[in-house]
């Protein structure tokens, strides 16, 4: 019995293809659901601060006087709830992940309509 | 009389994904009595509760595990409808229990592939977390997430799934049903894990009780409660019975744990038959005044809910009794006598998960 179905899963095993995928090759395929990255369209933001009172994190700043709205990427847990909360519907959520960090910066969104366009990240 | 001995054991240990550490008092090879203390991982998330409003609380209560994340988030949102008297919309329920009941697939499948892993079946260990992948992939295409599914929010659910997932999830509860039976096999009835589990760690009916076990360990001594009785969610409109066992052994329980698995298949299904049209969320308005408890069914056992909110946006007291905190005690019976070699699995055996019971 035992051999049997060892010799089974070695048989099962040899012909199909492995349940990993082969990573630098393949590369892994988000669904359309994934919560990922925090996109943001700095365009259309009024600066109104709601997005940062709701985030349960704290991971958004937003400053009204200077026009900069700013993002710790590593504080962000995806949850999704600043894009729900936000009246201009400036912000979206792509479904890939946001690239690994090594330091624990803000990511500055500045309005390109009263700053200069290279203080834009 | 022997000399005594004491060995610990933790808080780290190759068969402990989490944190807890037991002085194990030997005799010879047998335990005589462990001694156990807690607090590795306490994160003071009921704390919390004074800084985050009672919408944003259902964050940090899916956060409260890493496993059941979906359930707590479910206990929470249902004691605060409770409390406010909202109405959620009935699709809203189903889509509830259709998640839950894929995380109750989801926990049992890497317990199964934890405990081979804990006798050293490496091989079985790798085929368990290989049908859970599936598992995880349709959760994240439905809500988002593999482990945090965040789905869950008062007043109603966030995604909605479409008629042609929900046919698709269908046909993967056939495929996954099959792979299931191929690896319940091999834990029912091969020779190896067999010697491993029939007999080891027996709790009897009256053991389980006394120390007040809950969830499949006290199903495997013969005790057949279940939350899900209680009807809560969708669980009134579906059929099902619960699974109990009667000898209170490891293999009892892995038995009962490995049924659960089909009874979760059969309850999803029928889910997905009776789903009815409709909205899946409900505007919130005002804030919670009064206290509820929630008594959910979790993969490992009844979780309890107590939540008190004072009129205002801040909650009073949250309050979570986690199935594991209720199976420890259970653990420390079933350790007394037993041989050391057998200690890992009887930790296994109750599913032990650290971070829900220090939260
Ligand atoms: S909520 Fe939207 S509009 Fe308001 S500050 Fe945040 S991103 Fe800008
Ligand atoms: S997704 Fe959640 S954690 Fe991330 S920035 Fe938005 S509200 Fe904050």
């Amino acid at each position: 019995m035992f051999a049997f179905n060892v010799t089974k899963r070695i048989f099962i095993n040899l012909f199909t293809r492995p349940a990993t995928l082969m990573y630098p090759v393949v590369k892994r395929e988000f669904t359309r659901n994934t919560r990922g990255k925090i996109e943001m369209n700095i365009e259309g933001c009024v600066f109104c601060g709601i997005c940062q009172k709701k985030c349960p994190t704290k991971a958004i700043s937003v400053n009204r006087a200077d026009q900069k709205w700013e993002i710790e990427r590593l504080k962000c847990v995806t949850c999704g709830y600043c894009v729900e909360a936000c009246p201009k519907k400036c912000l979206s959520m792509s479904n890939e992940y946001c690239e690994p960090a090594v330091s624990k910066d803000k990511e500055v969104f500045a309005n390109a309509r009263v700053l200069d366009n290279a203080t834009n990240s | 009389m022997s000399r005594r001995t004491i060995i610990p054991f933790g808080p780290q240990h190759p068969v402990l994904p989490e944190p807890i550490h037991l002085d194990l008092v030997m005799e010879d090879e047998k335990v005589v009595e462990a001694i156990p203390s807690i607090g590795f991982v306490h994160r003071g998330l009921e704390k919390l509760v004074e800084k985050k409003d009672f919408i944003e609380y259902i964050y940090v209560a899916e956060r409260i595990c890493g496993i059941c994340s979906f359930m707590h988030g479910m206990g929470y949102s249902q004691a605060i409808e409770q409390i406010m008297n909202i109405e959620v919309p009935e699709r809203a329920v189903f889509l509830r229990t259709i998640w839950a009941e894929f995380s109750r697939l989801h926990s049992h499948l890497l317990w199964l592939g934890l405990l081979a892993d804990a006798f050293g079946f490496e091989n079985l260990f790798m085929n368990c977390w290989r049908v859970r992948e599936k598992i995880l992939d349709i959760i994240e295409e439905t809500t988002g997430g593999r482990v945090i599914f965040g789905s869950c929010k008062v007043g109603g659910v966030r995604k909605d799934i479409d008629p042609v997932t929900l046919k698709r999830i269908d046909k993967l509860l056939a495929e996954l049903e099959k792979e299931i039976k191929d690896i319940s096999n091999v834990f029912m009835n091969e020779y190896t894990v067999k010697r491993r589990l029939v007999g080891v760690g027996v709790l009897s009916k009256e053991d389980a009780h006394v120390l007040g076990a809950v969830g499949p360990m006290m199903r495997a001594s013969g005790i057949a409660q279940d939350m899900r009785n209680l009807g809560y969610g969708a669980y009134s409109k579906l059929e099902f019975e619960p699974i109990t066992r009667t000898n209170g052994d490891s293999y009892d329980r892995c038995a009962v744990r490995i049924d659960e698995l089909f009874q979760s298949i059969s309850l999803i299904r029928q889910a997905v038959d009776k789903i009815p049209e409709g909205p899946v969320d409900v505007k919130v308005t005002g804030n919670p005044d009064g206290e509820y408890f929630a008594r959910l069914e979790q993969p490992r056992g009844e979780v309890v809910y107590y939540i008190k909110g004072n009129g205002t946006k801040f909650l009073d007291r949250v309050r979570v009794r986690t199935p594991t905190f209720a199976n420890v005690p259970a653990l420390l019976k079933l350790l007394q006598g037993c041989d050391f070699a057998d200690v890992p699995i009887l930790i296994l055996t109750i599913d032990p998960c650290i971070s829900c019971t220090e939260r």
